[in-house]
């Protein structure tokens, strides 16, 4: 186990680096004048051209230039707002809400998913089971953006159960709504995969096995089928974070919350180039390591990766 | 002589007439031949599924095509006095805040959709094909490489990247889009064609073409290949509708198409300001773009049913 | 060995005669598309308190769906339609699940066949046997631990207690077997369901178990139902026997007399099939009298299978067609971090292969016998040694040279499911060899296939069927086809009638030898199933750990084995000295 996580580390190491160059070259060497395509259609003033110039280095050669960026990088220094705050106190300040929400997402997509995934794949063409899938497309055809209107018109404008826009302080009880918004999509992947994963497994010789020992359906089912089940669906929540952040940047800025989505979305909204890369390149960053953290819990559930050469 | 009684254990012979014994491992004419290809496509044939989504999928790909012969009114040209206005003669879904026709915007927006959506699934899919083909079909060094590559790029959520990258292009159209989104996809479809290509790679059919003298590339192409895309289809027929998602995402986010291309994506953004008041301004063309999402994620799930070795053998 | 197998079989026989299993016109049927498809038809068989019977039958016989019904553990649709399951007078096919658990595992317990599959891969293997321990209630606690151990133990895994915590995938096919048979035992059923316990593994190791499994039951006084195609392995192991055949039983009875004397046409021709130490080689019919009807009829195997060793005709064969010097092949297997491990997978082996002849290359699972056929076939490359082929020294052939190689030397691989391409139908494979070498054109490689086809005794309408609608045996004919088409001088034979039933499998080695007599074949015929060697071989070469530790001919392997390891594997194949009644 400590070889595999040394080794998914080193892995890791060309990834990020290959990654954020891959971000910083985007936004600074594509042709044109990176400065202007920066700030759209409002050009700056001119003092201010002479500054990103020197804060970005664009006078300096394109590699030079970006190590200078990963160094600043690693010291906490993100650059600065168009509004000149630090980007790592804007990031400081939203982080901890953008966690809360995701963490409460996360724990909604995955626990129904996962419940409902089983009671499909179990009930495999029963009405249920029928319902489950109708709803799981239902929810994946349906953008996320049109799902967080509707819910917010439903639930805050109709009906006045909660709030239309968080509050500063986003405490978990306001969150919900938005939670629910941001783990609609991914519940419903979650729940296919369950499901498909249930049916496989339930047919598999290990599990034949398992009854002809004598054990009850309940113990079958809850440790043979279900822990067999879940490996797909852990690496499924690593690939599936990425999308996690595509949608808060939506149902943040959805519900005005002031995380590091809303940040985004204000920033794209604005055209504020550089906040939004410094921002996207941190949470490719946290993509790049959860996935180290999926595949080390993939490792844990399925003891065959653990021990492979 | 068959025993009377088969529960004693005496010697027991069955009848010959009850259990005659036919000529060793003989072939059964009477079933007709079929390919893999045949049985796919007779699975598909008895779903509705098949048919509802196929027939969708054919009416929006024509709408996107002529979308004047759904459409008499012109959705651009818009009266403010008509803003918010109900149904009428002629405008079956009423005008939305600037006094556009509704169903006319919806039909002429099928256009935008579509085309990122088809042109980023064929760009993904043929990269995706041939990268994956090549580095697990031949390994080594190439593998190495193109597979680091696209851990970079997988890295980075297609979406996510697609942010950064629209935020500085000075163009946005269905076509950058379309190129912008296969950028950071086309590893995924890499990644399965490669572990396809693999295990088609190991196995016998291979290794004995190689013994008959069978030419490497001409295994890749006529034995490797073929046996690998079946999983590569299905996810190219899902990732059709995520891909239009996408587009609409990035619309919303005032990043896609420019407010003067018409688009789904566009509308829906347009529309959420008239959300608490006339939400069906928003409610139409989000059905649009469900309903052809849905069209496409169904005929995905038809299709992996069809092509699943494991579910036909259920069958 | 085996002489204190019989002698037991003949103690036990007369001790009980109290029915514990009686099966009473038995009917399950499987829900498809179409409707019910019956698989069990009519199955009526009884086995005593403290007796061993034997369901033998091939592959879609319905022997093992008979033995899932009885713990109610159909796969898929699969349910019991008509009859009864008398299990010490109590009807098992009217219980409830609940009912059913408590039977499972406590009164009848279930040993499965494929030994890799049927462990939990996440689990490992103390939890999953003390698992079985708990649920029956034998122990609970620290005690179950302790009977856990005590378990696979008495299942032939002496360092258990070390193993507990290891999982499925680093134990081998064997252990895990072990594991399984532990499991099946771990609460004393009075019955044990084994199917085919041992048919992934090799004959010393199968052996081993079985034996052991034998000893167990016997101190247990526990039933034994052996699911099992191997009519050898049922005549050694067990007192009663039932013969299946397409859902019903056709012939059963004490196994002795069966054996002895076959009354049903089928299980004739399945004793008259059946390989042993007793077969000699089969000699080309063609060159005697019967046709080919009669030959795939598989009506008068006796005298067409089984044909008298008569001294083979000296051929032309002064010359050695392939010889083997001192070849090695080293493989490096990656471990922990940078460090490799080197395998020597083929150590210094020399032999040579007259032309028209046949020589095995027999050994168990790891003994380097398919290395030697790729490292013949050139798909690998030798780290040492010389391959010579009619004279020329063949290792590291390139381009037009190696192409020419390959026209002359043509492969036949185990796997007749995985060695045709599923998308390509019988004609485009058996005409793919042609195109690639660009022999003839459309027309030409047509009348080709078709004499092919001919050859392999399929009808001409067979070309447009593709690999997943043919039998096991007839895609192996297809295989040999395709390796016929550029008209070779040497078939590289590699396990090809390994995964067949007997009865398939007597019909291939009988269209390998008229092959071979009407074309002058040179066959390598690569096997772990020396039973099978001795109806085919002139010569053998018997291999162990990538080394041939025996050399000879035929008949001086069977009657005169010079080296222990061949001794053992001789006594290894079930039933080997049994003298089937012909």
């Amino acid at each position: 186990m400590i070889w595999y996580t040394g080794k998914r580390l080193l892995q890791m190491i060309p990834v990020f680096f290959g990654a954020t160059l891959l971000i910083y070259f985007m936004v600074f060497s594509l042709p044109g004048d990176p400065i202007a395509a920066l700030y759209g259609d409002r050009p700056p003033a001119p003092g201010v051209i002479e500054q990103i110039r020197a804060q970005y280095n664009l006078d300096k050669p394109f590699i030079v230039q970006y190590f200078i960026y990963i160094g600043n990088f690693f010291q906490g220094d993100l650059g600065t707002t168009y509004s000149g705050r630090p980007v790592s106190d804007v990031m400081a300040k939203a982080f901890p809400i953008t966690a809360r929400l995701a963490l409460l997402a996360l724990a909604i997509e995955a626990i129904f998913g996962i419940l409902v995934g089983l009671v499909a794949g179990l009930r495999k063409g029963k009405l249920f089971d029928t319902s489950a899938l109708v709803v799981s497309l239902l929810l994946i055809s349906v953008p996320t953006f049109v799902i967080g209107f509707v819910l917010q018109y439903v639930f805050a404008v109709k009906l006045g159960w909660a709030r239309t826009t968080v509050s500063s302080e986003a405490p978990l009880s306001e969150l919900l709504l938005p939670a629910l918004v941001l783990a609609s999509v991914s519940f419903a992947y979650i729940v296919r995969l369950t499901r498909a994963s249930v049916s496989d497994n339930l047919s598999a010789d290990f599990v034949r096995t398992a009854t002809a020992k004598g054990l009850s359906r309940r113990r079958v089912v809850g440790v043979h089928v279900l822990r067999n089940s879940l490996v797909p669906v852990v690496t499924f929540l690593g690939v599936d974070l990425g999308s996690l952040m595509v949608g808060a940047i939506v149902t943040e800025g959805i519900f005005n919350i002031n995380g590091v989505g809303g940040t985004v979305y204000k920033a794209i909204k604005l055209g504020e180039g550089p906040t939004v890369v410094s921002f996207i390149a941190v949470m490719v960053v946290i993509f790049v390591l959860a996935n180290l953290l999926v595949d080390l819990l993939y490792a844990a559930l399925d003891p065959r990766i653990r021990y492979a050469k | 002589m068959p025993n009377k009684n088969p529960n004693a254990q005496t010697h027991y012979v069955a009848a010959l007439e009850e259990t005659p014994v036919e000529v060793v491992d003989r072939l059964d004419e009477s079933q007709k031949a079929r390919s893999t290809w045949a049985d796919a496509w007779d699975a598909m044939r008895v779903r509705p599924t098949f048919w509802i989504s196929s027939a969708l999928i054919l009416l929006i790909v024509i709408v996107a095509l002529f979308p004047s012969l759904f459409a008499q009114v012109s959705p651009t040209e818009c009266d403010l006095g008509d803003s918010h206005a109900g149904p009428g003669d002629g405008h079956p879904l009423g005008y939305t805040r600037q006094g556009c026709d509704i169903y006319a915007r919806i039909i002429f927006g099928t256009q935008a959709s579509v085309t990122v959506g088809l042109l980023a699934t064929i760009l993904v899919t043929f990269t995706g094909i041939i990268v994956g083909a090549l580095a697990g079909y031949y390994g080594g060094v190439l593998d190495s490489i193109v597979s680091r590559i696209g851990d970079i790029f997988f890295a980075v959520p297609t979406v996510l990247g697609a942010i950064v990258l629209m935020s500085v292009l000075p163009e946005r159209t269905p076509v950058t889009i379309a190129l912008v989104l296969s950028l950071f996809a086309w590893p995924q479809i890499a990644r399965i064609m490669r572990g396809a290509v693999l295990s088609a790679r190991n196995s016998d059919y291979v290794t004995a073409s190689v013994a008959l003298g069978v030419s490497k590339f001409r295994i890749l192409l006529r034995h490797v290949v073929p046996n690998s895309i079946a999983p590569v289809i299905v996810i190219a027929t899902v990732s059709l509708g995520t891909f239009i998602v996408a587009e609409a995402t990035l619309s919303f986010l005032g990043i896609g198409l420019p407010p003067g291309i018409m688009s789904w994506g566009n509308d829906i953004d347009a529309a959420k300001s008239s959300l608490r008041t006339n939400p069906q301004v928003l409610l139409y063309p989000a059905a649009a773009l469900s309903v052809t999402v849905l069209a496409f994620l169904m005929l995905g799930d038809v299709v992996r049913d069809a092509l699943d070795p494991e579910a036909r053998a259920r069958r | 060995m085996s002489q204190t197998v019989i002698e037991s079989i003949g103690e036990s026989a007369v001790v009980s005669t109290e029915p514990l299993l009686q099966i009473r016109d038995l009917e399950v049927g499987f829900q498809t598309q179409h409707g019910l498809v019956p698989a069990v038809r009519g199955v009526s068989l009884t086995l005593n308190a403290g007796q061993t019977l034997a369901i033998v039958g091939e592959s879609g016989s319905g022997k093992t769906t008979t033995a899932q019904a009885i713990i109610k553990l159909l796969a898929g649709t699969g349910k019991i339609t008509a009859g009864q399951i008398l299990f010490e007078g109590r009807d098992l096919a009217g219980l409830s699940d609940k009912q059913m658990q408590d039977v499972r595992g406590r009164l009848i317990g279930y040993v499965p066949q494929d030994p890799m599959s049927n462990l939990n891969p996440v689990w490992n293997i103390g939890f999953q046997v003390e698992e079985a321990i708990r649920a029956n209630n034998v122990a609970q606690g620290k005690a179950a631990r302790q009977r856990t151990i005590q378990v696979l133990q008495e299942a032939g895994l002496s360092d258990a207690e070390d193993r507990l915590k290891q999982f499925p995938h680093q134990f081998s096919g064997g252990m895990r077997q072990r594991v399984l048979i532990g499991i099946g035992l771990s609460a004393r059923p009075k019955l044990l369901i084994a199917d085919e316990p041992t048919s992934a593994l090799d004959v010393t190791v199968q052996r081993q178990i079985l034996d052991h499994l034998g000893t167990l039951t016997r101190d247990y006084g526990t039933s034994v139902l052996f699911i099992t195609h191997d009519l050898g392995l049922a005549a050694e192991r067990a007192e009663q026997l039932v013969v299946m055949y397409k859902g019903k039983v056709v012939e059963s009875g004490p196994s002795l007399e069966i054996l002895a004397n076959p009354q049903h046409p089928y299980t004739q021709r399945l004793v008259a099939a059946a390989p042993s130490l007793a077969s000699r080689r089969i000699q080309s019919a063609k060159s005697q009298d019967a046709d080919d009807v009669e030959i795939f009829s598989g009506g008068s195997l006796d005298t067409t299978l089984v044909a008298r060793a008569a001294e083979r005709e000296q051929a032309a064969a002064t010359q050695d067609l392939i010889k083997v010097q001192n070849i090695s092949k080293m493989y490096r297997i990656r471990t922990k971090g940078l460090r490799y491990n080197e395998l020597l997978a083929v150590n210094d082996v020399s032999f040579a292969i007259k032309k028209g002849t046949t020589t095995a290359l027999v050994g168990e699972s790891g003994s380097g016998k398919s290395t030697v056929a790729k490292l013949i076939l050139q798909l690998e490359s030798i780290t040492s040694g010389q391959i010579e082929f009619d004279g020329q020294d063949v290792a590291g052939l390139k381009g037009a040279a190696l192409l020419k190689f390959r026209r002359r030397v043509q492969p036949v691989f185990q796997d007749p499911y995985g060695s045709l391409d599923p998308q390509y139908n019988v004609g485009n494979t058996i005409a793919e060899p042609l195109l690639a070498h660009k022999i003839g054109n459309a027309a030409e490689r047509q009348a080709r296939v078709r004499e092919l086809l001919d050859q392999v005794s399929l009808p001409w309408a067979t070309r447009y069927r593709y690999p997943s609608e043919l039998s096991g045996g007839q895609r192996q004919r297809i295989a040999v086809a395709r390796a016929l088409a550029l008209k070779p001088d040497v078939l590289v034979l590699d396990e090809a009638v390994s995964a067949l039933d007997v009865l398939v499998q007597g019909q291939i080695l009988n269209l390998l030898t008229e092959l071979q007599t009407e074309l002058g074949l040179t066959y390598l015929f690569i096997t772990h199933d020396l039973a099978v060697v001795r109806l085919v071989a002139d010569n053998v070469c018997v291999m162990q750990k990538g080394k041939i530790v025996e050399t000879a001919s035929t008949d001086e392997v069977f009657d005169s084995p010079r080296e222990a390891y061949t001794q053992e594997l001789l006594a290894a194949i079930p039933g080997g000295n049994f003298q089937f009644g012909r």
